[in-house]
């Protein structure tokens, strides 16, 4: 087994060009327990860890710019306006593993359960990729193309992951046998956007990959609109709505049976989860229009 | 391959296999036994160190990442050839049981009253939520850590 450490984006690619069977570590999070467990003997190892350029994260203008490999614990800390992105980031793992963690592990890794990927979903974000003859920009439903696969080509690293920053609130939940280490059973994210009255869902863990809802989205910015609760945040949205809302979430669902969960257990938990998470949404507009 | 990193104040160094975790690299080639090996997978925190200062699962990190960086280890608490007021509490307090979880536990201890002296029994929890103990069902472990806090805000050992 080969290892490289590049110290600069351009001398990473070259190395992923030359050595495309090289394995990209950042946190270790991910792949460590595949090398300790003998899943996996790639013949080299790509160190990302210490390339600068992957380390951006803030704003630039309306859109927010978060570099692969920037921690969880730094997520919470620097973005704290991502409310979706925060939240997800807090029910990573453990200290030690939102420490190490990163959102370019959750793209790479590209399992239906990365607790990020529901909050990028619902942000529409935009993966950037680079290889030495270039880049280009996928949105996050081209790049996560199914269960651990991705559209990361053997010569690109993920090098940037950027969405425009909603005007509006946001959240992520998720259900899983205990607050930490848990592999979620049923992950959901909810943005409300006040500039283009709109709502989008995403769900993790309850498909081949992260799922929009589009019906119960649609659904959704329309009971605010009848409620005449986009302009305002006081007006009273009925429990029966609320309800419908979870309901089309769940149908959205495509989930199976695993270790962690049956099928139907999952499609409950979605409507339960979306209907929470649109109940808090509207508090939160109630409580800032206060 | 040759991987040098400062451990507990001391350069050392090591061949260590590509693909062989920090972890491995501080017990069977440097001998520093008091970081267990419980998981392998992060999953139980008894491996927990300080990784550039940051508290990590020294499992999850790669021997050849820590190449020229500096760790600390449970071994770094009593250096001066005291137990640290952590050890100390964990002790007196009845959290020790059969131990196995202990040198991790109190590396995320100190983490915690490093950032937070005074810290809530919720911060507390979550602080230690990435450390599994099978014995003592935790509530000794968090009488350890409010008796380490007072002890060290007063500075009593």
């Amino acid at each position: 087994m080969e290892f490289f450490q590049p110290s600069s984006l351009r001398e990473a690619l070259e190395l992923r060009a030359d050595h495309p069977e090289a394995v990209p570590i950042a946190g270790g999070t991910d792949l460590m327990v595949e090398l300790n467990f003998g899943r996996r003997r790639p013949g080299a190892i790509l160190d990302i860890s210490r390339l600068p350029e992957l380390q951006r994260i803030g704003r630039e203008g309306d859109r927010v710019v978060l570099g692969p490999g920037v921690p969880y614990a730094r997520i919470i800390r620097e973005l704290p306006d991502q409310v979706a992105l925060v939240q997800a980031a807090r029910t990573v793992g453990s200290p030690q593993i939102r420490n190490r963690g990163t959102v370019g592990g959750n793209l790479g890794t590209a399992s239906p359960a990365g607790d990020a990927l529901p909050a990028l979903a619902v942000y529409d974000a935009e993966v950037v990729l680079a290889s030495t003859s270039g880049s280009r920009r996928l949105s996050w439903r081209d790049f996560l193309v199914g269960p651990k696969r991705n559209a990361l080509a053997p010569d690109e690293l993920i090098v940037s992951v950027e969405w425009t920053a909603p005007r509006g609130p946001g959240s992520f939940s998720k259900v899983g046998t205990r607050n930490a280490m848990v592999i979620a059973i049923a992950g959901m994210g909810l943005q409300l956007d006040e500039s283009s009255r709109s709502l989008r869902l995403a769900m993790g863990s309850v498909g081949p990959t992260i799922l929009r809802a589009p019906e119960a989205e649609t659904f959704g910015a329309g009971v605010l609109d009848e409620a005449g609760a986009w302009s305002n945040p006081g007006a009273a949205v009925s429990a029966t709505a609320l309800a419908r809302f979870g309901e089309l979430a769940a149908a959205a669902a495509r989930p199976i049976d695993d270790v962690r969960g049956t099928a139907a257990y999952r499609r409950h938990a979605c409507a339960v989860l979306a209907r929470r998470a649109l109940a808090w949404a509207l508090d939160d507009r109630r409580l800032r229009a206060a | 391959m040759l991987v040098r990193l400062n451990v507990n104040g001391e350069w050392r160094e090591a061949e260590a296999w590509p693909g062989a975790s920090l972890l491995s690299m501080l017990r069977d080639d440097l001998g520093l036994w008091g970081s267990k090996n419980g998981c392998e997978q992060g999953e139980c925190g008894s491996c927990s160190v300080w990784f550039d200062r940051e508290l990590v699962c020294a499992c999850l990190v790669l021997a050849a990442q820590a190449d020229g960086r500096h760790v600390e280890t449970v071994e770094s608490l009593a250096a001066a050839g005291s137990l640290h007021p952590v050890q100390r509490a964990f002790l007196d307090a009845g959290a020790v049981q059969c131990g196995f979880c202990t040198p991790g536990l109190e590396v995320a201890v100190a983490d915690l009253l490093q950032r937070d002296p005074d810290p809530t029994e919720e911060t507390i929890r979550e602080a230690l939520s990435g450390n599994l103990c099978r014995c003592t069902g935790y509530q000794k472990i968090l009488d350890a850590v409010h008796l380490a806090a007072d002890r060290m805000e007063q500075g009593t050992p």
